[in-house]
């Protein structure tokens, strides 16, 4: 703990350290990286074309070019590809900054959407959704439109997130292992709850629910991509208001409040904004893992705890990291495709292990 | 202790594990790389001269347009086109058809694509269909006249009109000669389909199946009363008491037999004791192909031996 406070002190006292320097380097590579990553998911997939076809692409769009190969070519990079790169950096950069956030919130590095089961209720939303949306939840699905799942997802996102402070905090702390342990048993009740769902849905939903459950963009499209954005401003509009109480916390309690920090406003627009971060990328990409864990910890091993580079360095390096993974997904057993949660899953579990066994090191949070 | 020395690490070697971050990255440009070089929709020498290009999607799909002859127009299957069994090792394979990536199928430079009913993601089909190619919809599996429905569509689309004909009429016969023995049944069956046994349990096809529709196309009762496929106890098993039990036949020591016979509630049914145990072709028996009414008729034959006679 001493090491975690003299490390937040620096950054609450805003001294002009080394890890500045770095901070502001790691926010503008991290930009660069983002770049590319996002041109290259532009101009990679198992059709061959290229961004040399752009300019057709774009004049067959606004109805100015009938060439075939235009049309051709505007399909792919205006209708598939792009909005499929839009799907990724959205819900890399959610994933990763719900991440940062839960664990800032709970002042626990292993706090990850995915492992403290926050993703397993935007999940048993959903499925809820998708067997009963037919059926029993037409309303909503008439009501809601495109937004009906996203915003399914989201509310059992934020049911979750709420279970799980009000059963792992003590006086404002969380213990890793009841944190992790309470995420485990809200895990294993969605999970069952979903069963249960996967058992009464019908041969189609059930085998449409076991490859979602794997996570992926294969299905991505301008539909999906105006159902999340909305979600994508609300995060991009709120999350400088979360650094200071965010840097703040990482001094504990007491110390945030004595720095005029509202706390519980603060952990109540954490839970929301996470809530809406996690649901909204499953609901558009279904599960994909270790987002959350692996960016952020890679910052704060480089740049430290600070939150103004933890936030936008998380969104736009977990950004890159999604685009990249979802680029193999799309290339690697070509013309078909591998679910992206797969991919993700071999990145990350490995740097997971790395992380867990560092932590007995003594390495910073 | 350890951070503060920590934080005052040089921004050497920050940069260094930049770098390491934006490797990440490169095996996704070499891959890109890779990928627009390799599988380019040149033309083939498996395309014909009127240049059609045909993915097929099902293994119905597959099956009927070999059955029609067209196989060389076609430059893509699915991973459930398993007959006939050269399909998947001379075509490339655009993956399993309810998770199909569009780029993907482009990428092989069809001209038509033939689709089983439950091709999917939705969203794929829908770009599949706004694209500038040719997207022929299958019929289900709810009704036997399907079959010969999805033989006549295929025919008229590539121009197979008269061979499309003939092989629909074969069918259509083939499956009134099963309805005329099964007039003959005195007393049906009671059969179970068990799609596969897992953890102790044996998944088992309910009403709306493919199976069902099978079992009673076979002139059997299904002894299953609910919807969908469910995996049932032992205890289940028991109180369902099928007189025959239908499973797929499966290569290697823990094959869908050996399984059955493992599970304590089997041997209580009439099908375990008596030891009537049907294994058969999973996509001859479920596909849906132009080999239905064999399927059928076989699976009638040995539901009812005596009837043959």
């Amino acid at each position: 703990m001493a090491t975690d406070i003299s490390a937040a002190e620096q950054t609450v006292d805003e001294l002009a350290s080394p890890r500045d320097l770095t901070g502001r380097r790691l926010v503008l590579a991290s930009m660069a990286a983002l770049v590319v990553a996002c041109v290259l998911s532009m101009a990679t997939g198992s059709t061959g074309v290229t961004l040399t076809s752009l300019p057709g692409a774009i004049s067959s769009a606004l109805g100015h070019s009938t060439d075939p190969a235009d049309v051709r070519a505007s399909l792919v990079l205006i209708d598939l590809r792009l909005p499929r790169t839009l799907l990724a950096v959205f819900v890399g950069a959610s994933l990763a900054v719900a991440g940062a956030m839960m664990q800032g919130l709970f002042r626990n590095p292993l706090a990850d959407p995915g492992l403290v089961g926050v993703s397993s209720g935007a999940t048993l939303a959903a499925v809820t959704f998708i067997v009963l949306g037919n059926t029993y939840l037409g309303g909503w699905q008439a009501l809601m439109g495109i937004y009906a799942l996203p915003v399914a997802a989201f509310g059992g996102g934020l049911v979750a997130t709420v279970v799980l402070m009000g059963v792992a905090s003590r006086h404002g702390a969380t213990a890793v292992a009841t944190l992790l342990l309470a995420g485990i048993a809200l895990g294993a009740l969605a999970g069952a709850l979903t069963g249960i769902l996967a058992y009464i849905s019908n041969d189609r939903e059930l085998r449409d629910l076991t490859l979602w459950s794997m996570g992926s963009f294969s299905g991505a499209s301008w539909s999906k991509a105006a159902a999340i954005t909305p979600f994508a401003i609300v995060l991009l509009v709120a999350l400088p208001g979360l650094v200071r109480a965010l840097n703040g916390m990482l001094l504990g309690e007491a110390e945030a409040y004595h720095l005029g920090i509202d706390l519980e406003s603060a952990k109540r627009r954490i839970v929301f904004l996470t809530a809406m971060a996690v649901g909204g990328s499953v609901a558009v990409a279904g599960i994909i893992g270790f987002v959350g864990i692996v960016v952020p910890h890679f910052i704060r091993m480089i740049a430290g705890p600070d939150h103004r580079v933890v936030l936008p360095a998380s969104a736009l390096l977990g950004a890159s990291l999604v685009l990249a993974a979802d680029m193999i997904a799309r290339v690697i057993v070509a013309p078909a495709e591998l679910p992206i949660g797969i991919i993700m899953a071999i990145i990350g579990a490995p740097v997971f292990l790395h992380l867990v066994l560092k932590r007995s090191n003594g390495v910073v949070f | 202790m350890s951070s503060i020395s920590k934080s005052d690490r040089t921004s050497l070697t920050s940069i260094s594990r930049l770098l390491l971050a934006c490797a990440l990255l490169v095996p996704a440009g070499v891959t890109a790389t890779l990928a627009q070089k390799a599988p380019n929709p040149a033309p083939t020498p498996a395309a014909d001269a009127k240049g059609e290009r045909i993915v097929s999607l099902g293994g119905d799909a597959t099956e009927i347009l070999y059955a029609l002859g067209l196989q060389d127009k076609i430059v893509a299957v699915d991973t459930t086109s398993l007959s006939p069994p050269q399909a998947l090792k001379e075509k490339p394979n655009v993956g399993y058809m309810r998770a199909l990536s569009a780029e993907g199928v482009l990428s092989t430079g069809a001209t038509t694509i033939v689709a089983n009913a439950q091709a999917g993601p939705p969203e794929v089909v829908n770009a599949l269909k706004s694209a500038k190619l040719q997207f022929l919809s299958l019929p289900g599996n709810e009704d036997p006249h399907n079959v010969a429905a999805k033989v006549l569509i295929i025919g008229k689309a590539f121009g197979r009109e008269a061979e499309a004909k003939e092989l629909a009429a074969r069918i259509e016969a083939g499956f009134k000669a099963v309805a005329e023995r099964r007039e003959k049944i005195k007393k049906p069956v009671r059969a179970m389909f068990v799609l596969g046994v897992n953890n102790g349990r044996a998944t088992v096809g309910g009403v709306g199946t493919t199976a069902d529709t099978m079992m009673k196309l076979a002139g059997a009762t299904n002894a299953a009363d609910f919807k969908n496929y469910k995996p049932l106890t032992s205890e289940a098993l028991i109180s369902m008491a099928p007189d025959v039990v239908i499973t797929m036949r499966r290569q290697g020591a823990t094959n869908n037999q050996t399984l059955l016979q493992s599970l304590p509630g089997y041997k209580e049914t009439p099908a375990g004791k008596n030891g009537r145990l049907i294994e058969m072709d999973a996509h001859y028996l479920l596909g849906f192909g132009p080999r239905t009414h064999e399927a059928a008729r076989e699976l009638m034959s040995r539901l009812y031996p005596d009837l043959a006679k």
